[in-house]
């Protein structure tokens, strides 16, 4: 199971909680995981979040694989200006 | 058959990566053939104006354009009418998330005019004369209203309202009041509380910043021309022609494949061309004009009714042990939106403490909508704000324990493994390197004199990939044709031209990059985020796979090989073994001459969207010099040391840090919007507006420090934000250590300068 934290005010999205334990394989199942127990969240994470899986920052990445013991944050999308 | 990693490899060993090649757009941009946004025409085109909302805050009761519509010469007159209201959606916008509901507004006023300066109606006509007096024409009758400019006043309960549809989002219980607050955030990690409770110093510190423009040179330009079919072709200074596409066909109900857009050059952008503005403007004129319409701002336009960025004010509170352990941290930052809501808050709240490995942080931030335009951003948006007064406390506290700066913030460094406070564990990454470069120069170790004084201060940014297409052609005569679908602003065709020439084994001088339009390729984002570099070579080295692959496939038909006798190497499609004895490589050039014969042409397309962008650290050093009787401070020697993974074009790194830091010295010490009481732009010109020139700062040293990203096939970073974000702190701490003095607001202008000196009786002739 990957290990999934919240970072910010997503937590306000589901009810406080902030970090769940998954059984996601790729981002986009653990988007579909989320959205089934928190219905809420569900739009912000089709918005557009950045996920960091072991440390690698992905954003607009459904394939990307996560392992059975992932460490994983979901935060806001990153861009910039330069 | 097989491909070994062909990477900087060519042909005769020479490797154009990491080289200072000369710059395929030089010669054109130093002998003026380059074209800007307002340099190109079309045939009979027409002139496009644009009337601004005078008042800062006003209800838009009517407007009457029926006289300006009957002047001879004028062809079409715009107002909000001509916006379709679009509902409430959020879309990236550079860095920050904009709402398509408040885009349509920003381009042109609709219920209320929010800012000085906002568009409210323009005209197309065929001189500048008659456009100027069409604009008089127009009869606006406003109700104005009372406004509010900072950010703290806009937070108040009793402030002026902008939208009484905005409630604060981020709190519990959802607020029943409209505010100003558009948003709050937050970050935590551990436990700040028990945190502070080991601490045996804690600083705690309230700063200001003011708002500041991007400054760039170029002012913003749009000339466009709709067919009677509808068919859209759009000409602009930007850094996301994409971008822009994406926008005009949804404000004005167009067919993305209808609209096409080319960039022109761009005189900079820094994070202000990554929005519309005068784009969904001509377009809409020259649809109804029936006419090209070209549209240029004025320095005073590019001023009052383009993106700055936020003006704020951070506390920042601090905790460390005697020996100079950060155990605690707190931040509260409250930024500037401008008229809507999109501050660069979020990152400024991720970025605070990232250079710092500390067990306990909590950062909360403000969004907050004020009567100022909306802001756009601005190299590492966010950052330099809550960095700024993060290492201007992290100096003090190395002062109050008597530590070296430098030796309290590597005791401290985010190192390859800490976990940062916005969530992740960092990979690779080179704070320590550049505090150890910074600790090593001949500057770091140069005696000051009275009135003098030297300050450091360290600078994070994330950094990003995403969407990105690229193409390579081999010509007929083995020359590549590469096509790149992201603005260069800061030398991206020089750096994919010296990865396609290793890819692919050929001379650096026979790769010719452009910048494509947006019918020439896939979607690609914008020119920000310090990607296109990164992202941009990612994509090369796709499209340079697919053309090996290609080649290696026609060898093995030309050779009547078996697949294990193939290989590229070395720039070449190489025969092995015994075929070796049969056959020549052959090079690129070589397949160029019979690609007819062997398949027909030769081309990869690099579509990707680019993941694994590593982050930068940078750590600054500034020597300068206060002059006690005006208050001036003058720039002795700057020295930037940042991690760049691999540069692949030094000198154009080297740019980028040098521009970084000299915008960042404006920021410190002269630039600022001044409004007056009635909520106008007292300085929206260059000469009251006060950027730093190039007699205004010495030559900016370089250190390159390369820490490979991993995730990159060279070890790029990007590296454009990060040098902007260090200036503000070190210049602070140098001027500091120069007074004794420890400035909380910017910029540190000669007049409060002086002021603070004469406060402390420190100027006084004795």
């Amino acid at each position: 199971m990957a290990r999934v934290v919240l970072i910010g005010n997503l937590a306000q999205l589901t009810g406080g909680v902030a970090e769940f334990d998954l059984s996601a394989t790729s981002v986009k199942q653990l988007f579909e995981q989320l959205s089934a127990l928190h219905p809420g969240i569900e739009r912000h994470l089709e918005d557009g979040v950045a996920v960091a899986i072991d440390g690698q920052i992905v954003q607009d990445a459904l394939f990307e694989p996560i392992g059975p013991r992932s460490e994983v944050f979901i935060m806001p999308a990153i861009a910039g200006g330069r | 058959m097989a491909e070994t990693n062909g990477h900087a490899n060519g042909t005769n060993g020479q490797h154009a990566v990491g080289t200072r090649t000369i710059r395929p757009d030089g010669v054109d941009k130093v002998t003026g053939r380059a074209r800007f946004g307002a340099d190109y025409n079309l045939p009979g085109q027409l002139v496009g104006r644009v009337l601004r909302s005078p008042h800062a805050h006003a209800r838009i009761v009517s407007i009457d354009i029926r006289k300006a519509e009957a002047l001879p010469g004028v062809k079409a007159v715009i107002t909000r009418d001509d916006f379709p209201d679009q509902p409430s959606e959020f879309i990236p916008a550079g860095e920050m998330m904009m709402n398509y509901k408040d885009v349509v507004r920003n381009v042109m006023a609709r219920e209320k005019a929010l800012y000085e300066g906002h568009a409210v109606a323009a005209v197309a006509a065929t001189s500048v004369a008659i456009a100027r007096k069409a604009l008089k024409l127009i009869d606006v009758t406003y109700e104005v209203l009372p406004h509010v400019i900072d950010v703290v006043a806009a937070m108040a309960a009793n402030a002026p309202l902008l939208h009484d549809d905005l409630f604060t989002a981020g709190v519990e219980p959802k607020p029943d009041k409209p505010s100003n607050i558009a948003k709050r955030i937050e970050i935590k990690l551990g436990d700040v509380d028990a945190g502070f409770a080991k601490a045996d110093l804690v600083v705690d510190r309230e700063f200001k910043t003011a708002p500041v423009h991007q400054g760039y040179i170029e002012p913003h330009a749009a000339l466009a021309t709709v067919s009677e079919d509808g068919t859209t072709e759009c000409w602009t200074t930007t850094q996301g022609h994409f971008i822009v596409r994406a926008h005009c066909a949804r404000l004005l109900g167009l067919d993305i494949g209808k609209v096409r857009v080319t960039a022109t050059e761009i005189g900079g952008g820094f994070g202000g061309k990554t929005v519309v503005y005068l784009e969904p403007l001509a377009i809409a004129l020259s649809k109804k004009a029936k006419r090209p319409v070209k549209m240029v701002m004025s320095r005073e336009e590019v001023f009052k009714a383009s993106g700055p960025t936020s003006g704020a004010t951070v506390r920042v509170k601090l905790g460390a042990t005697k020996d100079g352990k950060f155990v605690a941290a707190f931040a509260e930052l409250k930024y500037q939106a401008g008229a809507f809501q999109g501050s660069p808050v979020q990152p400024g709240v991720m970025c605070a403490y990232a250079p710092y490995d500390i067990e306990n942080v909590h950062v909360i931030g403000y969004d907050v909508v004020s009567n100022r335009p909306k802001v756009a951003a601005y190299r590492a948006p966010g950052a330099p704000i809550s960095e700024y007064a993060v290492e201007s406390v992290v100096d003090e506290i190395a002062k109050k324990l008597g530590i070296d700066p430098i030796q309290l913030r590597m005791m401290n460094a985010a190192r390859e493994g800490t976990k940062a406070a916005y969530g992740p564990k960092f990979g690779p990454i080179g704070l320590e390197e550049t505090l150890n470069s910074i600790k090593k120069t001949e500057h770091w170790n140069t005696p000051l004199r009275k009135w003098q004084g030297r300050g450091v201060a360290s600078g994070f940014w994330f950094n990003i990939g995403g969407e990105t297409c690229v193409s390579l052609t081999v010509n007929e005569d083995g020359t590549i044709s590469l096509m790149a679908g992201t603005p260069d602003i800061g030398g991206l065709r020089a750096s994919l031209a010296a990865v396609a020439a290793d890819e692919l084994g050929v001379p650096y001088d026979k790769v010719r990059p452009i910048i494509g339009d947006t019918g020439s390729l896939g979607f690609n984002f914008l020119t920000g985020g310090s990607r296109s570099a990164f992202s941009g070579s990612m994509a090369i080295v796709e499209a340079a796979k697919l053309i090996k692959a290609d080649l290696i496939a026609r060898a093995g038909k030309l050779w009547e090989a078996k697949p294990d006798q193939v290989e590229w190497r070395d720039g070449a499609v190489r025969p092995l073994g015994a075929l070796a004895e049969k056959v020549k490589p052959m090079t690129v050039a070589d397949f160029a001459k019979v690609a007819g014969k062997t398949g027909g042409p030769i081309a990869g397309l690099g579509r990707i969207n680019a993941q694994g962008a590593g982050p930068s650290f940078g750590t600054h050093l500034v020597d300068l010099e206060v002059d006690p009787e005006t208050g001036r401070v003058t720039i002795l020697r700057y020295t930037v040391a940042q991690d760049a993974g691999k540069a692949l074009h030094p000198a154009y790194v080297e740019g980028q840090y040098q521009g970084g830091a000299v915008q960042g010295i404006g920021w410190a010490l002269n630039e600022e919007y001044i409004y007056g009481e009635d909520g106008k732009l007292q300085n929206a010109g260059f000469l009251d507006y006060r950027m730093p020139v190039a007699s205004d700062v010495p030559m900016i040293d370089t250190v390159l420090v390369e820490v490979a990203n991993p995730k990159h096939p060279y070890g790029v970073r990007g590296v454009g934000e990060t040098p902007i974000v260090p200036p503000l702190g070190a210049i602070a701490n140098a001027i500091e250590n120069a007074t004794g003095i420890r400035f909380t607001e910017l910029p540190m202008s000669p007049p409060k300068v002086l002021k603070a000196l004469t406060d402390k009786g420190l100027n006084k002739v004795s």
